[in-house]
């Protein structure tokens, strides 16, 4: 019997199997059924930083609209009394998550401000999380706008929410960084303790019909594993935090490749997206099958194996890699 | 024992009251009552109990009629039950009413009492409604103020259990349902201390019941019935003192003691007016003011009317009366007198001659009527009163507060005697409906009069436009009880702002202000910017008052606090810095704990902008130097044009800049009769941004000019000829039609009716290929446009329409070149109803007779000072009428039977003169084809020979011919109305006018709630959506009223929604036309009430039928007769979640945000009633039928 228990952000996780942020922890119920699945801990769904305030402020704006103007209808909805459109609803259901499950549960919050909304932090942390996960999901547009006053703002905004909790905090990041390695190393700095990558940004698409720009969802597949596991094995040992490796996690082999590159777990949405919550039994199953053939005693053992300064060639993980890729391609042209 | 002091108004008084005493509610909306319904539908949903510790049940009906029927049902079972309703509504009760007190059902209705439709309509407040019911056998309780409807609707509840006879409370609409004042709140305790459990006990005992069964509702013969009608007379007799004894006993408990009748005044007063409602309290309040300065004076407040007893009256009126006028508020043409004054005649006639009576001589008694429909009636018009009983003979049947120089009956008043208190600070504020100066005035009252020891007023005017409204706010406050249930008069307001600096072209803002006064102006112009920029008699009023002038930039603050066009928190804290009615830290503070209050519930977001605007007012607040000299060179604008017709100039104009208190009865119709068409006089300029057009993006498809609601963007094709004398601006390109080769195309939008909706930007398909963002309109600023495109509009106009005979209208393209009937209204900016009328208008609309039911689109197209159904060149022109709200349907079958029968006789008399007109034109005529647009101009042709003929002819028969020869051209029925009219209280005549297979076209402007009343649930609300009186979100789903309608077999049904197919519209608007029997259109009409985005209305009523939510079908009763199947589905099976359209509108998110797990519920349901229903569309289009026991099967319709 292999052991497949690790450690992440301090939390004793039976298995290397997270759930990530998604729509499937909306419900109380999904939250059971991943946890039925097998997956040794639940990232909750995001709350949007821009949602709490865009919701906040079109409730308003349409309960306001037209009242006051017509005698005959000074408002057009009655009072509800109360609304969720503050962060109530979601801390309501990490307090039931966790009276439900035994699994840890993991806050998320996306946002990019260093506003009043970092208060949801504490919240999160006292409506019971075990971790929090700050998503940092931003699209920089403004030309005046310099890295190093953006990556200023994310690593000024994480120690905020550091000081506002006391619980484990993770920061996701998108891949999109020049330096990743020093941003990573000024976000342990700032007191996170974990680094998930990455995020996946949905891309919209064109509609050349009708001019229009279309939002688009495709879920990932197991080719986009490889950016995360660079990068996971290029930081594991260089930087002081736990790993998640998120994108592209599909199989057990996935979850194997993500712990040898210095993943303390592998967290996955798309494949339960595509095939049920019940695929994380399969991809546990594979991946204790895969040890079991190979004769590994443990998860514990394979982590951070095949990271950059692990394997006999940590070359491979720089640029050569990728002038070895296009000569190879080029080779099989030839012939 | 103290209690809570909070300050509202009556409507929520009463409603307070009545939601604790009863166990069923039975509700219905109409102004000005709907507020009472809403909050017990609103406390309901939340689970808050009445004094027995359960929660009402609070059930919405299909009409007052049913509601009374539901309340008459309850208390007949033993429920104490209770509903709120006015004018229309109230007269809908009468028959119910009847029942109830001739079985002596303890019971008490609230009524906030309204103007009953007579020559028009009138939402506003007077007493012909509560009149109505004075012979019912209910006792009527008057309040007079927002205090005293708080206090007798417990008054009332307590009596009504003792004595048996059911009360009518009832107190002013507006004035006094709507009026904000500081009044102590009853507490529950008080609640029980009043009612006697033994009594309702005993009501119960008395209740239907299996257990103890009788029978009650006999019907009685001439032998009993007499006898057991009197039987009720000891209940009447002990009610009055009954009544009393309460009054005493809540003056016990309380400290405020009312009577049956109130005598305030000298205790030797010589003249004596006696009235009831608000206002008695203007009155009361003006004699005490008189008696001061040495007058002996005095007023009697009526309070109970019904039972009348004239005993409690003599007791009341001083023994040294000698002339009593007693005011109505309402008219009874043709009555010997108003009902008080009647009852007064007889009561002291009675008093005398039984000796019961103070004085010994009779008086002279005088009658009069004040204040209908809500007219103001001020000191000086209870001045006017008094001052008419000191002559030997004073008027009778007088009338006060109005010029009537046609009956010559008006007492005249000098409007500037005030008896206002000089400690009473009073404020007036012109804003926009949209700019939030009504809420933030009310914020400030509650805040003053909760704050502070300072008793507070307040009350405001709105205009009867749905977009761009003005409002004007009356704030009163002081260490005083408030008792001035009239408007701030002119030169009696301390401080008065204006939130929209465009007011002070058109409006006179200052007339209110006191001399010393303060103004406060929002302007984008700086302090020593503003002063050259004000209109002369602006600057003249600023220096002849001598008033402190300051100016703040709203707009700026708000939009850098993110707030938008929404000033309401930056213009208060403006007023409260100003004013100093609190210290300046404490009046934030206050602010800020008030929007906390308001708005924490919304979210943080909102709560920090406002905490912002707040913060960032004060450093805008500027004062400005007041320069000693006039120095501007313009004037105020004119209300319209010098080219108006006579009547617009002179009555409507006053009207449009709130001076039509002034008109004297002379410049009003007699009959209520108005000409069409006068929208287009009234320049409102409302609109920030209006659509430019692009001559090379456009594809001129006539889109944007269909769904425009305020028809201010229109297409014509016209002769390059023309062209020579545009405007240098005029855009123009060559026509893209194919009926007319050579001509030119323009698309001209009227800069000064569009309110900038963007809708038809929305709606337009063209883009442009450079840049996708812009397309072949876009918006852009009005002002700098303003001027250029008035221009190019007149032009245009100018511009030969298209000849409807020489197009087919059957294309949206070719559809949209017809000229609109239906222009420029009031509507909400984005209306989802108005294209469906405009289309309509321009298709048949020189042909169509509307009977249009009461609701938006009797408001918009109906209410003045302008309205926009309109004529053309050729002075035709659909001719509107509205009646009711319940009684549409038959309204307009009456229209069908008049054009039926007079058709039917016209061609009856053409044949009978068919010798003397001319057998070819007989024939002609009589044959006629009248199916296009050219059959309808020749047929117009024959008849104007007809009549030139006619005109010869010495025959009684030609006479005869001559009137109802024009019902030989056809002629259309349109009966238009909301889903509220056709799905509830008009159902049952709707249903009969299907059924009746006459030629009438329905059209159905179905929002999915009373829009007008302000969201109120139908039966067309779709499930899981939250509406007033549904405030957990519609827990079953829409009736469907096609489907009902389609089991006829006979009616030609179609349901359209313009946004998702113009061309489906289109075709069904045409089709039922043409239908010779009756047609129904079901128009999914977005509305400002589903809380969208309105510039994406077109996009929801596209989602709504993709979705499946909106199945898109006509069924043709035609096609039965070609074999086909009558059904045919135009839109395509359901293929988007039903979420993915309902969750745009708020009004299906706010029960998501409020109780997500009712809302998963219903949403589900409502999905699955989606499905379920599109599968029975579905088998019914594909069913093939045997029909008529012919033997042949149809087969589904190919269209």
């Amino acid at each position: 019997m292999v052991e497949l228990k690790t450690q992440y952000l301090g939390l004793e996780l039976k298995n290397p199997l997270v759930a990530s942020a998604s729509p499937l922890s909306k419900k109380l119920d999904g939250i059971r059924r991943l946890e039925d699945a097998g997956v040794s801990a639940v990232v909750m769904y995001s709350l949007f930083e821009e949602q709490i305030v865009h919701e906040s402020l079109a409730l308003d704006h349409y309960l306001t609209r037209g009242s006051d103007s017509f005698a005959e209808a000074l408002t057009y909805f009655p009072d509800l009394g109360r609304y969720n459109v503050g962060p109530e609803g979601y801390l309501e259901l990490i307090r039931k998550a966790k009276e439900s499950v035994s699994i840890p549960i993991i806050g998320s919050l996306n946002g990019v401000s260093s506003g009043g909304w970092i208060e949801y932090a504490r919240l999160i942390q006292e409506a019971g999380a075990d971790a929090l996960e700050l998503n940092l999901y931003y699209l920089p547009t403004d030309p005046a706008l310099t890295a190093e006053e953006l990556e200023a703002n994310y690593v000024a905004l994480v120690a905020d929410i550091r000081k506002q909790i006391r619980i484990p905090l993770a920061v996701k990041l998108s891949p999109f960084f020049t330096a990743l390695p020093n941003f990573a190393h000024k976000l342990a700095q700032a007191g996170a303790n974990g680094l998930v990558l990455f995020n996946r940004f949905y891309q919209p698409d064109f509609d050349i019909e009708t001019l229009e720009v279309v939002p688009s969802l495709v879920l990932s597949t197991s080719d986009e594993l490889r950016l995360p596991l660079r990068w996971i094995a290029i930081l594991y040992g260089r930087v002081a935090v736990d790993m998640a490796l998120s994108s592209g996690v599909h199989t057990g082999q996935d979850v194997i490749k993500a712990l040898m590159a210095g993943a303390k777990v592998a967290m996955t949405t798309s494949a339960l997206l595509k095939h049920g919550v019940k695929r994380a039994s399969e991809i546990l199953q594979e991946m204790q099958e895969w040890m079991e053939t190979f004769e590994y005693q443990s998860v514990q053992q394979m982590i951070g194996s095949m990271s950059q300064q692990a394997v006999a060639e940590p070359a491979a993980f720089e640029r050569a890699n990728y002038m070895k890729a296009l000569l190879t391609y080029d080779n099989r042209m030839i012939y | 024992m103290s209690r809570q002091v909070i300050t509202i108004d009556a409507n929520e008084a009463v409603a307070h009251v009545a939601y604790r005493l009863n166990e069923v509610i039975a509700i219905y909306p109409i102004t000005p009552s709907s507020g009472m319904g809403e909050l017990a539908d609103e406390w309901s949903a939340k689970g808050i109990p009445n004094i027995w510790g359960t929660v009402p049940l609070v059930v919405e009906m299909q009409s007052e009629g049913g509601a009374a029927g539901a309340v008459h049902g309850a208390l007949q079972t033993g429920s104490l039950c209770t509903t709120f309703t006015a004018s229309q509504g109230l007269l809908l009760m009468i028959p119910n009413m009847y029942k109830i007190a001739g079985e002596l059902t303890p019971a008490v209705i609230h009524v906030s009492a309204r103007t009953v439709a007579t020559h028009a309509l009138s939402i506003f407040g007077d007493h012909s409604d509560v009149m109505a019911t004075r012979q019912t056998g209910w006792a009527l309780l008057a309040s007079r103020s927002v205090q005293e409807a708080h206090d007798n609707a417990l008054i009332a509840q307590a009596a009504t259990l003792e004595s048996r006879v059911p009360f009518l409370h009832f107190f002013d609409g507006f004035r006094t349902s709507h009026e904000i004042n500081k009044i102590e709140f009853l507490s529950e305790d008080d609640l029980r201390a009043m009612i006697d459990y033994e009594l309702v006990s005993q009501h119960r005992a008395r209740a239907l019941s299996p257990d103890h069964p009788f029978i009650r509702g006999t019907a009685q013969n001439p032998d009993v019935f007499f006898q057991a009608r009197e039987r009720c007379n000891p209940y009447y007799e002990a009610c009055p003192e009954i009544v009393q004894k309460v009054m005493d006993r809540f003056a016990q408990l309380t400290g405020r003691q009312y009577h049956l009748f109130d005598y305030a005044g000298a205790p030797d007063a010589e003249r004596v007016i006696i009235l009831m409602g608000s206002g008695a309290e203007t009155a009361e309040e003006t004699a005490r003011y008189l008696i001061e300065r040495g007058e002996k004076v005095g007023v009697v407040t009526v309070h109970l009317y019904r039972p009348f007893s004239a005993r409690h009256l003599m007791k009341a009126l001083p023994a040294t009366v000698r002339k009593i006028a007693v005011l109505d508020r309402t008219k009874e043409p043709g009555a010997a007198g108003e009902p008080l004054y009647e009852d007064v005649v007889a009561a002291v006639y009675e008093g005398l001659s039984q000796g019961f009576a103070p004085f010994k001589q009779a008086p002279v008694i005088v009658g009069g009527r004040y204040g209908l429909s809500s007219k103001e009636f001020t000191p000086a018009m209870v001045k006017a009163v008094f001052d008419e009983l000191q002559k030997d003979q004073p008027r009778n049947h007088f009338t006060v507060g109005i010029e009537d120089d046609v009956s010559r009956l008006s007492l005249s008043y000098d409007p500037s005697f005030s008896i206002e208190d000089p400690q009473t600070v009073r404020c007036v504020f012109f804003g926009l409906g949209a700019d939030g100066t009504v809420s933030a005035n009310k914020n400030s009252i509650k805040i003053i009069g909760e704050e502070t020891d300072n008793y507070a007023q307040g009350y405001f005017v709105y205009d009867s436009k749905k977009s761009g409204s003005v409002t004007i706010s009356h704030l009163r406050f002081g260490p005083k009880p408030i008792r001035a249930p009239y408007l701030i008069g002119e030169g009696d307001a301390n401080f008065v702002a204006c939130h929209q600096f465009s007011f002070l072209e058109r409006l006179d803002v200052l007339k209110y202000a006191k001399p010393g006064g303060i103004f406060l102006l929002n302007s984008i112009y700086p302090a020593d910017k503003v002063w050259d920029e004000l209109p002369r008699e602006v600057q003249e009023e600023i220096i002849a008052k001598k008033l402190r002038f300051y100016v703040i930039d709203a707009y700026e603050v708000a939009n850098k606090t993110g707030m938008g066009g929404r000033i309401n928190t930056i213009m208060q804290t403006c007023f409260f810095a100003i004013s100093g009615v609190l210290p300046q830290d404490e009046a934030i503070a206050q602010i800020k704990k008030s929007i906390q209050k308001t708005y924490g519930k919304r979210g943080e977001a909102v709560v920090q902008r406002n905490f912002a605007a707040v913060d960032q007012a004060l450093a805008h607040l500027q004062e400005v130097k007041v320069p000693d000299k006039v120095t501007a060179t313009r004037t105020r604008r004119k209300p319209v044009a010098d080219e108006a017709p006579e009547f617009v100039r002179e009555t409507l104009a006053p009207m449009m800049i709130f001076e039509g208190d002034r008109l004297p009865v002379s410049k009003l119709p007699a009959d209520g009769t108005f000409p069409s068409g006068t929208a287009k006089w009234e320049k409102r300029n409302i609109a920030l941004e209006i659509p430019v057009w692009d001559p090379e993006v456009c594809i001129q498809c006539g889109k944007c000019v269909m769904v425009c609601p305020h028809a201010v963007i229109r297409q014509k094709v016209y002769d390059p000829k023309y062209l020579e004398n545009a405007p240098a601006t005029f855009k123009s390109t060559d026509a893209r039609f194919k009926e007319f080769p050579g001509m030119k195309y323009t698309l001209q939008v009227s800069p000064e009716d569009c309110t900038g909706c963007a809708l038809c930007v929305e709606a337009c398909p063209a883009k442009n290929k450079s840049q996708v963002g812009l397309k072949a309109i876009n918006m852009a600023p009005q002002p700098p446009l303003r001027e250029q495109e008035r221009e190019n509009w007149e032009f245009f106009l100018s511009l030969p329409e298209v000849d409807r005979a020489a197009i087919s209208v059957s294309t949206v393209k070719n559809s949209q070149l017809l000229e609109p009937l239906f222009e420029f209204s009031g509507a909400c900016a984005g209306c989802g109803e108005t294209p469906y009328l405009k289309l309509m208008s321009q298709l048949f609309g020189d042909r169509v007779v509307i009977a249009n039911a009461t609701g938006c689109s009797s408001i918009y197209g109906g209410n003045l000072p302008t309205t926009p159904w309109t004529f053309n060149r050729e002075g035709r022109g659909p001719a509107w009428s509205n009646s009711l709200f319940e009684d549409n349907a038959e309204f307009g079958l009456g229209m069908r039977l008049t054009i039926d029968k007079q058709t039917e006789f016209a061609r009856e008399l053409l044949q009978s003169l068919a010798a003397q007109v001319g057998e070819s034109l007989v024939d002609a005529i009589l044959k006629a084809d009248q199916r296009s647009e050219a059959g309808i101009r020749e047929q117009r042709q024959r008849v104007a020979l007809l009549k030139e003929r006619l005109a010869g002819i010495n025959d009684l028969r030609a006479r005869l011919l001559m009137d109802v020869a024009d019902f030989l051209v056809r002629k259309s029925v349109w009966i238009v109305g909301g889903d509220g009219w056709a799905y509830d209280i008009g159902y049952g005549g709707l249903d009969h006018v299907l059924a009746s297979g006459r030629d009438v076209n329905i059209l159905v402007l179905d929002t999915e709630v009373y829009s007008n009343t302000g969201g109120q649930a139908s039966k067309a609300t779709p499930r899981a959506a939250v509406a007033k009186f549904a405030a957990n979100g519609k827990g079953l789903p829409k009736k469907d009223l096609g489907l009902i309608a389609m089991t006829y077999g006979y009616v030609y049904v179609a349901k359209v929604a313009m946004g998702a197919n113009d061309q489906h519209t289109l075709k069904a608007f045409l089709e039922a036309d043409a239908y010779e029997g009756p047609s129904l259109i079901i128009a999914y009409s977005h509305c400002i009430a589903h809380g969208i985005d309105m510039r994406k209305g077109l996009d929801q009523q596209r989602l709504a039928v993709q979705s499946g939510a909106w199945p898109l079908f006509r069924y043709n009763p035609m096609l039965l007769d070609e074999g086909k199947n009558p059904l045919i589905l135009d839109s395509k099976e359901p293929s988007i979640p039903l979420a993915d359209y309902v969750y745009n509108e708020t009004r299906y998110r706010m029960l998501a945000q409020s109780d997500e797990q009712r809302a998963e519920l219903l949403l589900k349901a409502a999905q699955e009633d989606v499905k379920r229903r599109w599968l029975q569309y579905k088998q019914m289009a594909e069913m093939v039928m045997k029909i008529n026991g012919n033997g042949h099967e149809s087969a589904p319709a190919q269209d």
